[in-house]
C-alpha cells in the first residue's frame, strides 16, 4: 500500500542501490567460500602488521610536542586556574570547601558563618522557585527532591556534585550559545563545527579522560572541563536550529525600527528563538548530570565517587539510593527547565505596586532568610544537617532484599538457563563467526548496508571510516564491539519494539512508559552492571542485559511517539476500507511510523556503542578493555586511536540510518 | 561541622598556621582518594593529622591508576596506598618519568592472588594447595567455558597475568578478566547464596574478608625474577609460574616537590607506617559500621592517637 506513495523514480534509484549493494554483498560471499576453502592469501584475511601505520607513536609525539613544545599545557593550565576559582566559590557556599573561605569566615548579625547553605534554606527556596515556574505540583518535586537528599544523608555529596554542575552548565550554555550564533552566521564554521560535534558525541568517555586529567589537572577542574565538552554539542545545535526558524516578518518588523546589528541579534533574533534556546538548556542539564558518575573517574566529587566506592564495597542498597537521589535531581531539573521553556513572560498593568510584582520571589527570599537563621539554632540543627545516624537510609534493608530475590530458585533457573542458551547457541557462535570472516568481505557487507540504507554518500563514508579501522591496528576487538552492539541491539528490537506498540495504544499506559524511560535513562549506568553480573556471572550475557537496558528506551520511546504521530485521516481511511486492528498496524501505522523509529533505532545504536565501553566495568574483551588498560600507563596515542575507532563505527551506522529516515519521510509526505 | 560550637572549634585551629610550621606553605596539601574504603579512610586520617598541625588539606577523587600521572605533576601531594601487585607498573613507570618518589613501606604487607571463599572448599577438599585445581577444574566449570575451570581474574588494568599462570603451570581453566572490583563482589555475593563454588582474584587487607572468610590458593612460593627469568618456578620454559608474593609492599609516594613546599608534612609522611590491623580497622568502621569516611577517621584517630602522635612529634 505504502509503496504506492513512492514516486516511481525513487523506487528505481531504490532498485538500482540494491542493484549495488548486492553486488556487494556477492563479492563479500566469494570472499568468504575462498576463506573457507582455505585458499584465500592471508593478507585478505587480516592486514599484516607490516601495512598497519603507526598511528599511536605518531600520536604520541604530536601530543608531546603540542603539550610541551607548543605551550598549550600552560595555557590550559591557566584556564584551569581560573576555573578552580569559580569552583572554590562555589564549593565554599555550597558545603563549606575550605579552601578559600570566603563565607566560612564572615560573620552576620548573630550568626557565626555564613557558608554552607543550611538544606532546609535551599528546599525551601526551591520549593518557591518551583511554585514560580510551575504551581504546586512543582513546588512538591523541587521541595521534595531537596528534602529528600538531605534525609537520605546524602546531602553533602549531592552539593559537592552540584558545586561543579552549577559551573559547567553555564559555560557550557554561553559557550554552546555563542558558537551556535556563529554557526548561523557563518557558513564555514558550521561546516567546521558539525564533524567536530559528531565525534565528540561518539568519543567513549573514557578517551576525555586522560587528555582531561593532563591538561586541566586532576579534580574538579578537569570534571567539570570534560562535563562542558560533553553537554556543549546540543545547545549548539538548537541555537543554530532556533535561529534559522525565526520567520521573516519578525526579522522585517526589527529591521523597519532600524535595529543595529547588535540590537538585532539581542533584541529580535534570540527572543524569537526563546523556545529552542531554552530547549538546548534543558539538554545541557541532562547531559551535565548524565557525567554525574562518568567524571568521578577525573575528580568529580560527590554523588558519583561515593557511588563507586559504594559499589566496590558491594553496598548495593546504598548505591541504588545515590542512584535514586540522582534521578530526583534530573527530573527536577528537567521538569523545572521545561516548565520555563513554556512560561511566556507575565505583563503586569501599570501601577501595580513593586512587591505584588515580585511576590513569589520576596517569598522565596523570605523562606530562605528564616530557614537559614532558624536552623542556626541547636533545637534545629537537623534542619541544617543531618547526620549519618539519623538519615533514612535503608542500605542494608535493600541489600537483604536483593540477596533474597537472588536466591528465589526459579529465578536463578531462568537466569542459568538463560546464560547457557544466549551465550553458548547465540552469542559465542556469532562473534566467531564475525571474527571469522575475512576484513575486506566485512567492510563490503557494512559498504553495502549503507549504500542500500543511505545511498552513496553515508556508503562512501562507511568504506573510509572502516578502512580506518581496519588500519588501526584493532580489528578484532572492533569486531568484538560490534559484535556486542549488534547483539544488544537486536535483543532491545526484540523487546522494546512490541513493548512501544502495546503502550502505544493505550494514553496512560504510554505515560507511565516514558516516564520510566526517562528515569531509566538518567539511572546511572553503573547501577545497572552489578545486578547484571549477579544474574548472569562475568560473561557477554551480563554485558548485552546491561546494555540492552539501555537500548531498549530509545526503541521503545519512538515506537511510542512515530505510532502516536501517525495522521488520524490515514487510520480512518483504513478502517473504512474495512482493515482489522492487525492489518491496520502492520499496513498502515508502521510503516508511517518507521521514519520516526529508525530514529530510536539510530539513538540506541549509539547508546550501545556508550555502553558498550562502560561495560569493561563488567569484564569485556573489546575495544573498551583494551581502553581500560590505557589507563594504567599513559598511553595517550594509544587511547585516542582506540575511541577515535568507536567513533568512527558509531558514525558510520549514525549517518546510513538518518539518511535513510530523511529520505524515507520525504517520500512518505511526512516533511 | 557545621553546627555553631564546632564551626567556632574550627576557626580556632584555622588561626594556628604559621605558629608551629613556620616552613610549610599554607597552599593545601592534595591528598587523592580512590574507591576503596580503607584508601578513604587512611587518607581522611593523614588529612586529619596535618590539620591537627595547622596545615591546609584538600581530597580530590581520582582514578586509582591514572593517580601517578598526577602526582608526578605536582596536581596531587602523594599517594597513600600504593599496592605492589595492583599499582606497581603504574608507579614504576612513574619513576621512571621522574616527579614523583618512594617515601617507604607501610608495616603492612599486601597479598594478593587466586582466592576462593570458604565454601568452596567443601567441593574441593584438596585446596588451598595449587595442584588441586586440575582435579577440580569441573566443579568451578560454568556454560561457557565447558569442562574447563573458570578462573575470574582482576581487572586488565591490574595486569594480574592469570592467564599466562594458567598456562604455565598447565591449569585446565579459562581465565577471564573482571571489569572491577565491583563485579569480583558481584560474583562471590550471586554464588553465596547457592553456595556454588567459585575463584576469583582477591587481596588482603580488604573489607571482603569480613564479609565472606575464605582463603588463597597456595601457588609455588614466589622467587624474585619469576615475572623476567623464565628458569624461576617449577615450569623452567615460561614466566609468571608462581604464585604472587606473599608479603608485597604497600608503599607511601609522593610529589619530588613536596619536600620543599611542606617539609614538616613530608617530615610526618615518611614516618607514617600503619599496620594490617589498624588498615582493617579503618575499613571496617565504614563497610562494617556504616560511618562517612570523615567521621570513621576522627573515631579511628581518637582510639588511636597514641600510635600517630609520635610521627608528628619527631618533626616538629
Amino acid at each position: 500500500m505504502v509503496a504506492q506513495a513512492d514516486p516511481s523514480n525513487a523506487a528505481l534509484s531504490r532498485l538500482s542501490s540494491l542493484h549495488f549493494s548486492v553486488v556487494l554483498l556477492v563479492v563479500s560471499a566469494l570472499l568468504m567460500i575462498a576463506h573457507s576453502m582455505g585458499v584465500l592469501p592471508a593478507w585478505l584475511v587480516r592486514l599484516p602488521e607490516a601495512v598497519i601505520p603507526p598511528t599511536a607513536e605518531v600520536l604520541d609525539v604530536v601530543f608531546a610536542f603540542v603539550q610541551n613544545d607548543l605551550g598549550l599545557i600552560h595555557v590550559t593550565r591557566s584556564i584551569a586556574a581560573g576555573l578552580e576559582y569559580l569552583l572554590d566559590a562555589t564549593g565554599n557556599i555550597l558545603y563549606g570547601k575550605n579552601r578559600f573561605p570566603y563565607l566560612n569566615r564572615v560573620s552576620f548579625l548573630f550568626i557565626e558563618s555564613l557558608g554552607p547553605i543550611p538544606w532546609s534554606a535551599v528546599a525551601a527556596g526551591m520549593a518557591v522557585l518551583g511554585f514560580w515556574l510551575g504551581g504546586w505540583r512543582m513546588a512538591i518535586l523541587a521541595g521534595g527532591t531537596f528534602v529528600w537528599t538531605a534525609m537520605i544523608g546524602q546531602w553533602d555529596i549531592a552539593m559537592q556534585t552540584m558545586s561543579v554542575l552549577i559551573v559547567a552548565a553555564p559555560i557550557a550554555f554561553l559557550i554552546g550559545l555563542m558558537l551556535g550564533i556563529a554557526a548561523w552566521q557563518w557558513r564555514w564554521v558550521d561546516n567546521a563545527i558539525k564533524p567536530i560535534l559528531s565525534v565528540l558525541q561518539t568519543l567513549p568517555f573514557f578517551t576525555y579522560l586522560l587528555p582531561a586529567v593532563i591538561f586541566f589537572k586532576v579534580g574538579p577542574t578537569a570534571a567539570a572541563v570534560a562535563t562542558i565538552i560533553y553537554a556543549i554539542p546540543p545547545m549548539i545545535l538548537m541555537t543554530t536550529l532556533g535561529l534559522q526558524k525565526v520567520s521573516p516578518d519578525i526579522v522585517e518588523a526589527g529591521k523597519m525600527s532600524g535595529c543595529t546589528r547588535w540590537q538585532m541579534l539581542t533584541r529580535v533574533y534570540i527572543p524569537a528563538a526563546r523556545t529552542e534556546i531554552l530547549v538546548g538548556v534543558n539538554q545541557v542539564i541532562m547531559l551535565c548530570l548524565a557525567m554525574v558518575v562518568l567524571t568521578a573517574f577525573i575528580g568529580m566529587p560527590g554523588l558519583g565517587a561515593k557511588l563507586l566506592a559504594m559499589m566496590n564495597s558491594f553496598k548495593l542498597g546504598r548505591s541504588f539510593e545515590i542512584g535514586v537521589t540522582i534521578v530526583l535531581l534530573a527530573i527536577t531539573l528537567d521538569r523545572l527547565s521545561k516548565a520555563w521553556v513554556v512560561k511566556q513572560p507575565k505583563h503586569w498593568e501599570r501601577e501595580t505596586p513593586w512587591w505584588e510584582r515580585h511576590f513569589l520571589l520576596l517569598l522565596g527570599l523570605g523562606a530562605f532568610a528564616a530557614f537559614y537563621i532558624i536552623s542556626q539554632f541547636q533545637t534545629f540543627e537537623i534542619l541544617n544537617e543531618v547526620g549519618r545516624k539519623q538519615s533514612w537510609s535503608k542500605g542494608r534493608e535493600i541489600d537483604r532484599w536483593i540477596k533474597g530475590v537472588l536466591e528465589i530458585d526459579s529465578i536463578q533457573a531462568v537466569t542459568g538457563w538463560l546464560r547457557w542458551f544466549l551465550n553458548v547457541k547465540v552469542l559465542i557462535p556469532f562473534r566467531n563467526a564475525l571474527l571469522w570472516v575475512p576484513t575486506p568481505a566485512l567492510i563490503m557487507m557494512v559498504v553495502a548496508l549503507a549504500y542500500w540504507l543511505g545511498g552513496r554518500k553515508p556508503a562512501i563514508y562507511a568504506a573510509v571510516f572502516f578502512g580506518i579501522v581496519a588500519l588501526s591496528g584493532w580489528w578484532d576487538r572492533s569486531v568484538i564491539t560490534l559484535y556486542t552492539v549488534i547483539s544488544a541491539v537486536t535483543i532491545s528490537m526484540l523487546l522494546g519494539i512490541p513493548m512501544g506498540i502495546m503502550a502505544s495504544g493505550n494514553k496512560r499506559l504510554a505515560n507511565w512508559v516514558l516516564l520510566t524511560c526517562d528515569s531509566a535513562q538518567t539511572f546511572p549506568s553503573f547501577i545497572y552492571l552489578i545486578p547484571a553480573i549477579m544474574l548472569f556471572g562475568v560473561n557477554d550475557v551480563a554485558v548485552v542485559f546491561s546494555i540492552v537496558i539501555f537500548t531498549m528506551v530509545p526503541l521503545t520511546r519512538y515506537t511510542i511517539e512515530g505510532l502516536r504521530a501517525v495522521p488520524l485521516e490515514m487510520t480512518e481511511a483504513a478502517d473504512m476500507s474495512g482493515a482489522n486492528a492487525l492489518q491496520k498496524l502492520v499496513s498502515v501505522r508502521l510503516p508511517l511510523a518507521l521514519p520516526t523509529m529508525a530514529v530510536g533505532f539510530n539513538q540506541a545504536i549509539m547508546f550501545a556503542f556508550f555502553m558498550v565501553i562502560i561495560a569493561a566495568f563488567i569484564g569485556t574483551q573489546d575495544l573498551g578493555q583494551e581502553l581500560q588498560r590505557t589507563l594504567a600507563g599513559t598511553d595517550l596515542g594509544k587511547n585516542i586511536v582506540l575511541g577515535i575507532n568507536v567513533s568512527l563505527m558509531a558514525l558510520t551506522f549514525d549517518m546510513a540510518i538518518l539518511e535513510w529516515a530523511k529520505r524515507r519521510k520525504k517520500a512518505l509526505g511526512l516533511g | 561541622m557545621k553546627s555553631l560550637l564546632k564551626t567556632m572549634a574550627a576557626a580556632a585551629v584555622v588561626i594556628a598556621p604559621g605558629v608551629a610550621f613556620a616552613e610549610d606553605s599554607n597552599d593545601p596539601i592534595i591528598i587523592p582518594i580512590h574507591n576503596w574504603s580503607s584508601q578513604i579512610v587512611m587518607s581522611n586520617v593523614v588529612g586529619q593529622m596535618y590539620e591537627s598541625m595547622g596545615l591546609n588539606v584538600e581530597f580530590v577523587t581520582t582514578d586509582s591508576q591514572a593517580v601517578y600521572e598526577s602526582v608526578r605533576l605536582g596536581d596531587v601531594a602523594l599517594e597513600l596506598e600504593v599496592w605492589e601487585g595492583a599499582f606497581g607498573a603504574s608507579f614504576r613507570e612513574a619513576l621512571s618519568k621522574g616527579g614523583l618518589h618512594d617515601v617507604g613501606d607501610h608495616d603492612a604487607v599486601t597479598r594478593e592472588d587466586w582466592w576462593y571463599p570458604m565454601w568452596t572448599k567443601e567441593s574441593c577438599p584438596g585446596l588451598p594447595s595449587w595442584e588441586a585445581l586440575n582435579d577440580c577444574a569441573a566443579v568451578f566449570a560454568t556454560a561457557e567455558t565447558g569442562d574447563k575451570g573458570r578462573y575470574l581474574d582482576g581487572p586488565v588494568d591490574w595486569l594480574k597475568h592469570g592467564q599466562e599462570r594458567a598456562a604455565a603451570l598447565n591449569l585446565n581453566f579459562t581465565v577471564i578478566n573482571a571489569g572491577s572490583a565491583a563485579a569480583l563482589w558481584a560474583e562471590i555475593g550471586a554464588a553465596e547464596a547457592d553456595k556454588k563454588p567459585v575463584l576469583v582474584f582477591n587481596w588482603t587487607p580488604n573489607f571482603a574478608e569480613a564479609v565472606w572468610p575464605g582463603e588463597f590458593v597456595e601457588f609455588p612460593a614466589w622467587e624474585d625474577g619469576c615475572d623476567t627469568d623464565p628458569t624461576k618456578g617449577p615450569n623452567k620454559d615460561e614466566l609468571y609460574d608462581c604464585g604472587n608474593p606473599a608479603n608485597g609492599y604497600l608503599k607511601k609516594a609522593a610529589w619530588d616537590g613536596m619536600k620543599d613546599k611542606w617539609p614538616t608534612a613530608y617530615c610526618v609522611l615518611s614516618n607514617i607506617s600503619f599496620t594490617n590491623p589498624q588498615i582493617a580497622e579503618m575499613a571496617k568502621l565504614v563497610d562494617t559500621d556504616d560511618l562517612e569516611p570523615v567521621e570513621a577517621a576522627e573515631e579511628w584517630l581518637a582510639a588511636n592517637g597514641d600510635a600517630v602522635q609520635p610521627w608528628i612529634d619527631s618533626c616538629s
